[in-house]
């Protein structure tokens, strides 16, 4: 009689603190997704101060400004359609930073005009704002794979439903080239 | 790389313990003291009553507590560091976005961001919990790295931050420390020929009494503090270095560009001159340039407060070869 009291007193603590665990787990996912939104919305506004400072002296390269520009419009507005659509907010992003890279390395073919000061500190700020969403991108996908596997494990698994857990989408990051992004890093020092 | 996610939370819950540990053991020290004293006296024949115990045993509990309370600006007064708050070169904004992002890897918030006037290439966090935190770099690490070598430094330090490490370091520099602290930091007013103004005599004429006991509080606590230092040095293991250079790893995934700033920290080996012996503890490298700290053995891990160098840049080259041989390839 005892024993079996003392055990349904040890269950219900332990479906308590699984669940606990679980939600916990559930809002820093959600919260780190709202990180990565912070830092896209930043390097949304970032791109038309870049795109001013380079146009005058980039005319005739007026194709990738443009593919940049058209990227960033496509982002804009598949953000507004809400963070539910992982998958779509992705893809236009990795759009975006692919259509930035090349302007970048579009940058680096003039000199002059990185000699203007304001270029120089523009870039600091892309980079520093591509590195940022890199950063938000990985904590979201670690702690989405942590709650991904805390709530496939056993005994975890019993208490998913519970917590109305799901299975969360991951960042997912087109191929090998995409990851290099940050990396055309102009080695300003 | 292994996940150190249950062992992060294990050494938040140390490094808690071990904080309250330090201050108790510091207070019974001074309760020792106080009541041993009384105990004597008693035995002559003199007053029964314990005046000297509970006096010394209060002043330990105040100065634990305002140790714990004011740790983190101490330390970065002594190494006379100033805030960033606006920055106005490149470097300076450089250093500020590298923090913020690193901060976001971490899933902190933003530390504060100070620089410390000096020349040899060093870093240092401070604080009390991932809150309340301060990162402090040296004008000689800004010079000599390039942006993923700072990343790599304050992903280190950050390491340190959430691992509660910053905690019990500090209230140890605090502690321990604030006589040494306070000397170097007098010695650097006294070199510029400004000293505080406000801790004038008059006050101390009026306590009489107080002042003496004061004295000796202060006497015995100088002669004991660098013993009492070289002691706690063992208790901050340094392994502590070792986890955090993990640590920062995992936040940049980039484990080469920390070996290569230690390198050349490691390389550049002058002793900081900001950062004295009560906080040596906290830097990224030993800021006294102690010979002993390149070495293994006992009389090393026992007197030294940083593994050594070379140990450090391997275990980190290991993890970076084994990162890039997963993704198939040296991509760099």
């Amino acid at each position: 009689m005892w024993v079996l009291l003392v055990l349904i007193v040890v269950v219900v603590f332990w479906v308590i603190a699984a669940y606990n665990g679980l939600i916990s787990l559930k809002n820093q996912t959600v919260n780190a997704f709202k990180q990565i939104d912070v830092q896209l919305k930043r390097r949304h506004d970032l791109i038309p101060n870049l795109v001013n400072a380079v146009k005058g002296a980039m005319d005739f390269e007026r194709s990738t400004l443009e593919a940049v520009i058209q990227a960033r419009n496509q982002a804009v507005k598949v953000n507004a359609s809400g963070p539910e659509n992982v998958k779509q907010i992705s893809q236009a992003e990795n759009a975006l930073s692919g259509a930035l890279s090349r302007l970048l390395v579009t940058v680096e073919r003039y000199p002059q005009l990185k000699a203007t000061g304001n270029i120089g500190q523009l870039q600091e700020e892309l980079t520093s704002t591509e590195n940022r969403i890199a950063f938000a991108r990985q904590l979201y996908n670690d702690t989405a794979t942590q709650y991904n596997t805390k709530q496939q494990q056993f005994p975890t698994t019993l208490v998913a439903g519970l917590a109305h857990a799901e299975r969360t989408d991951l960042w997912e990051i087109e191929d090998q080239a995409e990851r290099a992004v940050p990396q055309v890093d102009l080695s300003r020092r | 790389m292994t996940s150190p996610d249950g062992n992060l939370f294990q050494q938040q819950e140390a490094n808690r313990r071990r904080t309250i540990w330090l201050v108790i053991g510091f207070v019974l020290f001074f309760a020792w003291l106080g009541f041993g004293g009384d105990y004597i006296w008693a035995l002559e024949g003199h007053h029964p009553f314990p005046w000297l115990g509970i006096v010394l045993t209060t002043v330990a509990i105040i100065t634990a507590w305002y140790a714990y309370k004011t740790g983190p600006e101490k330390v970065l007064w002594a190494t006379s560091a100033h805030e960033v708050t606006v920055p106005q070169t490149d470097a300076e904004r450089q250093l500020v976005n590298v923090v913020e992002e690193m901060a976001i890897a971490a899933g902190v918030p933003r530390p504060r961001i100070w620089i410390v006037p000096d020349e040899d290439p060093n870093a240092f966090a401070t604080g009390h919990d991932p809150r309340d935190s301060h990162i402090a770099v040296t004008n000689g690490l800004l010079r000599i790295c390039n942006r993923d070598e700072l990343q790599g430094v304050i992903g280190h330090e950050l390491g340190h931050v959430k691992n509660l490490d910053v905690r019990l370091m500090t209230t140890l520099a605090a502690l321990v420390g604030a006589v040494l602290l306070v000397r170097d930091g007098m010695g650097r007013m006294m070199g510029r020929g400004r000293l505080p103004v406000r801790s004038s005599g008059r006050r101390a004429k009026d306590a009489g009494p107080l002042l003496a006991i004061l004295l000796v509080l202060w006497v015995i606590s100088w002669i004991i503090a660098p013993l009492v230092t070289q002691l706690l040095a063992m208790a901050v293991s340094r392994r502590r270095e070792y986890l955090a250079d993990a640590v920062g790893a995992q936040f940049t995934r980039n484990p080469l560009a920390l070996a290569s700033a230690l390198e050349k920290i490691e390389s550049a080996a002058a002793p900081t001159q900001s950062i004295k012996r009560g906080a040596a503890h906290l830097c990224i490298a030993d800021p006294l340039g102690r010979r002993f700290t390149n070495r293994e053995g006992w009389l090393a891990d026992t007197l030294a407060t940083h593994p050594p160098m070379s140990m450090r840049i391997s275990r980190l080259k290991g993890m970076g070869y084994a990162e890039l041989k997963k993704q198939g390839g040296l991509a760099v």
